[in-house]
């Protein structure tokens, strides 16, 4: 089970995560008391930017434990994620081996596969690693073989390795999945893990992780760009900002020496929160509703 | 599970009593709740104490949901049970809810199954020359024996997708050299290069995404196309089906049943809106917004089934379309009167989304099925992305 770092409830998760520069919500806070007391997995789901993988980097800097992370992409394999073999090395051995006349076949078969010709990837890397927070980012991507792959790492927290042997986790890592829900992914993968969905910020917490990530920001942009924000998501777009986006664009402001957003700022920047050509056009000539205070 | 206080045992008993008959509830509206999830919550509940509403309301959210839907459907059952909706008694046994009128009748023909095998040869020989007769007849025109009939048949085809490269690299006997694996049996052979160990890319087959209209205008083809698609979730189970009309249904999961007739029954419960009317533009943002655009149709092969009678403006429709148009690799339209001689797409939602159509096929047959099915199937790299829309 992993160490909660003294956190004895949901709440007190939440007040180190803040520390740790992530504001989570009540429901956040719990599901991510729950994967760390319960050492399971939590699977993560959401709009892209709101803020899945930043909160696996927050708990890693709360547990004090390195961010292993695993990006899952079409056609990732076990190669790719567990181990490989370095075969170049284990060439040059072979070769050096030849030059100084070795001929004790046995023992340099055994020498060639050795833990240090080893490439560990990041699954093997969490396993060896105590503590660590290992992050499965954007689960969907990869294919559903490898899906069913990774629920047998997860469920025995063991990788055999046939030259050497198996490698079991001492603690298994706190592990974080997150999709972005381009397909639906197994519903064995979802039983091992506690699922959250994350969902867009209220209007006060947007306005508060703002100011966090950006201190030196005035009260005042930070209200008008998320609450510019909240409207656009209400604007029925192709993609609607996350909270990435809000932080995007409140530096953009910043760079311009903005304290408060008006048309013409807004207009200027749209760029920075908007990322398709037919919502910038949808926006455009409503941008003074959109910066308008109610 | 260590250094957990422990909490009196007349209140455990009472959490486990409720939440077992919360989980039924649950099941009852539609998640799905296996006993490891049960379990899971109870054990949530040991971590966080069971005392106020709130941490039980979150435990078991995290431990028995595994989609936004079933987050929806959760709150709602949540707030039913353990107050803040309509009052019920706890431990009232949950009832099974009310059959929906099911527009898809169960088949007797498809509960028999392979019974085809028992008949004579003789019986089989005339089966196979009623089917000829029956194949370009449309389905709308059959009897309900003849129907069925050739709803079986429809039910084995195999549709399947064009194919794409894939970023995997797999064994072959020609393309670049596989270093890893060359140098491996190099290894083996004591640091001889024996052999090159060549690999390419592997190919892999496209997702079929069903777009199906279900509105009353489509009613006597909407059966045959939900068969369709169920066949071809059979032979590809990455296939994707959702049901237009006035709200968009994804009736994928129900699909993914072997049995045809139980995979229709499923399906045509879960939809709501059977013979209504069609909002095809609005209905298909709602695809692309919810579905399309975060990766179900990227690249996909999207067959869409609908006569295009819109009831709402033809330019939703033709922006919507235009946007799948570019996150689909080809757009099939099939259009059930398109089987006529002297048809010519004249509706305004038809004339709206032809410029972006690929392939515009007539649905109303068995062999235009058979055909639909092939054209999926073969069809290959050229051709796609031949139309020249404005």
């Amino acid at each position: 089970m992993a160490d909660t770092e003294g956190a004895t409830t949901p709440g007190e998760l939440a007040q180190r995560l803040d520390t740790a520069g992530y504001l989570a919500d009540e429901g956040l806070a719990t599901a991510a008391f729950l994967a760390l007391r319960m050492g399971r997995p939590l699977f993560l789901e959401g709009e892209a930017g709101v803020g899945k993988t930043a909160l696996a980097q927050a708990l890693a800097e709360v547990l004090d434990a390195p961010l292993i992370r695993l990006q899952c992409y079409e056609g990732v394999d076990a190669a790719q994620a567990l181990y490989d073999w370095d075969f170049p090395r284990q060439l040059l051995h072979l070769r050096a081996a030849e030059a100084a006349g070795v001929t004790d076949v046995e023992r340099l078969e055994h020498e060639l596969y050795d833990r240090r010709f080893l490439l560990a990837r990041p699954l093997l890397r969490a396993l060896e690693t105590t503590p660590s927070v290992l992050l499965v980012d954007e689960i969907d991507r990869a294919d559903d073989e490898f899906e069913a792959f990774l629920l047998e790492v997860l469920s025995e927290f063991t990788i055999s390795i046939p030259e050497l042997g198996t490698v079991r986790a001492g603690t298994p890592p706190v592990v974080v999945v997150t999709s972005n829900r381009t397909r639906e992914v197994h519903d064995a993968l979802k039983r091992r893990c506690l699922y959250h969905w994350l969902a867009h910020p209220t209007f006060e917490r947007e306005v508060a992780v703002i100011r966090r990530h950006l201190p030196g920001v005035s009260e005042r942009l930070a209200d008008d760009v998320a609450r510019a924000v909240q409207r656009l998501r209400a604007a029925d777009l192709l993609k609607p900002p996350g909270l990435a986006e809000s932080i995007d664009w409140v530096t953009a402001l910043t760079a311009l020496g903005a304290t408060e957003l008006s048309a013409d700022l807004a207009t200027r920047t749209l760029g920075a929160v908007l990322k398709y050509q037919e919502d910038t056009e949808r926006v455009t000539g409503e941008v003074a509703e959109l910066v308008g205070r109610p | 599970m260590s250094g957990r206080a422990p909490s009196p045992v007349a209140v455990d008993v009472a959490v486990d009593t409720q939440v077992l008959g919360f989980a039924r509830r649950l099941a009852a509206a539609g998640v799905d709740v296996p006993p490891t999830r049960v379990h899971a919550m109870l054990e949530a509940l040991d971590v966080l104490g069971a005392a106020e509403l709130r941490p039980v309301y979150w435990a078991g959210r995290t431990t028995l949901c595994g989609s936004l839907e079933d987050v929806e459907t959760y709150d709602r059952v949540f707030a039913a049970y353990f107050g803040g909706g309509p009052a019920r008694p706890p431990n009232r046994v949950a009832v099974p809810p009310v059959q929906r009128l099911v527009a898809v009748p169960v088949d007797p023909a498809d509960v028999s199954g392979d019974g085809d095998d028992r008949d004579a040869p003789e019986q089989r020989i005339a089966t196979a020359s009623r089917i000829e007769v029956l194949r370009h007849r449309d389905v709308a025109t059959l009897s309900a024996a003849d129907r069925a009939e050739v709803h079986r048949y429809v039910s084995a085809l195999l549709p399947a997708a064009p194919d794409r490269t894939t970023r995997r690299r797999k064994p072959s006997p020609s393309g670049p050299v596989d270093a890893r694996r060359t140098v491996r049996s190099m290894l083996r052979h004591g640091g001889e290069p024996v052999e090159l160990r060549r690999h390419s890319h592997g190919r892999r087959q496209r997702r079929l995404v069903f777009l199906i209209d279900v509105s009353g205008s489509m009613a006597a083809y909407a059966e045959t196309l939900l068969r369709f698609a169920h066949a071809a979730c059979r032979v590809r189970p990455g296939t994707e089906v959702f049901t237009v009309g006035t709200r968009l249904t994804r009736v994928t999961r129900e699909l993914r049943r072997r049995d045809p007739a139980a995979a229709l029954a499923a399906a045509s419960a879960t939809i709501d809106d059977w013979s209504g009317g069609t909002r095809l533009g609005d209905e298909l943002k709602e695809f692309l917004d919810r579905w399309g655009q975060r990766g179900t149709a990227r690249g996909a092969v999207v067959v869409i089934g609908s006569d295009g009678w819109e009831r709402g403006g033809p330019e939703q429709l033709a922006t919507q379309m235009a946007r799948l148009s570019r996150l689909a690799r080809r757009i099939v339209w099939v259009n059930p009167h398109r089987g006529y001689i002297g048809y010519s797409p004249s509706t305004g939602g038809m004339r709206a989304a032809l410029p972006y159509v690929d392939r515009l096929v007539a649905g109303h047959s068995l062999a235009a099925m058979q055909e639909l099915a092939g054209l999926l199937d073969s069809s290959g790299r050229e051709g796609d992305r031949a139309r020249g829309h404005a």
